[in-house]
């Protein structure tokens, strides 16, 4: 379905950023609509078979996000469910163009983390032709090392794709 | 005594250590061969050869009387597959909007 679908993926050690690209075939509208609606981003959010599920949410400027990551033990090899709570805090809204903020993490009351890295991160929509919607994230970050941190977070949490992979990702995150 | 950690993320950061990277990927050269490619002083060159060897990128070995820096390319592949697993998270998520909107778009048919 997504073959023809445009996902660049680019890491700048100059700025401490994180560029993502992707179209998506759906109108704007709707695009917007699944990025900012808390039912919808629990469908989609988190990678499977993680779960996202929102405790709250605000859209607006000044709102937050509050929502967990739920990942299943399979992943963890522990034997309940683990669950990861984090947040997002909207700076800037312009409806159907630019979400700017920033990405915590937190406990389940929303009260962050100082531990753990922060990050700022820029969503802009763009309508193109024939129905197709390009989404632009940038993520930046305080420095290399927050980048380094956050995707081995997202590791962690996201080890999902398939089983088989497991075991190549535990022996790189073991030699790093 | 203060100790400074070294990773390969650490040899990346810097354009002229990521320079030196494609330099020696093709083959393995001398310190001096090196340096005749940067405007950089040999000093600040042989810095950054350290600072690669400290992150295990590089390797020296020893040819007669000269040294020569070779790239670890096991060591270049594991930031690969590193990033890609990143990637890969986020390609999850978006396959999983697309089924969102895909299901969004024929609801309002």
């Amino acid at each position: 379905m997504s073959t023809n679908l445009k996902f660049d993926f680019e890491v700048n050690k100059e700025n401490n950023t994180i560029v993502l690209k992707r179209e998506f075939a759906a109108s704007l509208e709707l695009v917007w609509k699944a990025w900012t609606t808390a039912e919808l981003l629990d469908q989609w959010w988190g990678p499977a078979p993680c779960r996202a599920k929102t405790k709250s949410m605000d859209f607006r400027e000044g709102g937050e996000w509050l929502y967990c990551m739920i990942v299943p033990p399979e992943l963890t090899g522990a034997e309940e469910e683990q669950v990861h709570w984090g947040k997002q805090v909207f700076e800037k809204i312009v409806t159907q163009k630019l979400i700017i903020g920033t990405d915590v993490f937190c406990d389940e009351n929303g009260i962050v983390n100082p531990a753990f890295p922060a990050g700022r991160f820029e969503n802009v929509f763009t309508e193109e032709a024939n129905g197709i919607t390009l989404v632009t994230m940038i993520s930046t970050h305080n420095s290399f090392e927050d980048i380094e941190a956050v995707i081995e977070m997202g590791f962690k949490e996201g080890i999902t794709l398939s089983f088989n992979q497991l075991d190549e990702v535990f022996r790189l995150s073991k030699s790093i | 005594m203060m100790e400074t950690r070294r990773d390969i993320f650490q040899a990346i950061a810097d354009p002229t250590r990521r320079a030196i990277i494609t330099l020696i990927a093709v083959q393995a050269m001398t310190p001096n061969a090196i340096a005749e490619h940067f405007d950089s002083s040999r000093q600040a060159i042989s810095k950054h050869l350290q600072i690669l060897m400290e992150c295990e990128l590089v390797t020296q070995k020893q040819q007669g009387r000269e040294i020569f820096y070779q790239l670890e390319v096991n060591k270049m592949k594991e930031i690969d597959s590193w990033l890609s697993q990143f990637r890969k998270i986020w390609e999850s998520r978006f396959n999983q909007l697309d089924k969102v909107l895909l299901t969004l778009k024929n609801k309002r048919k």
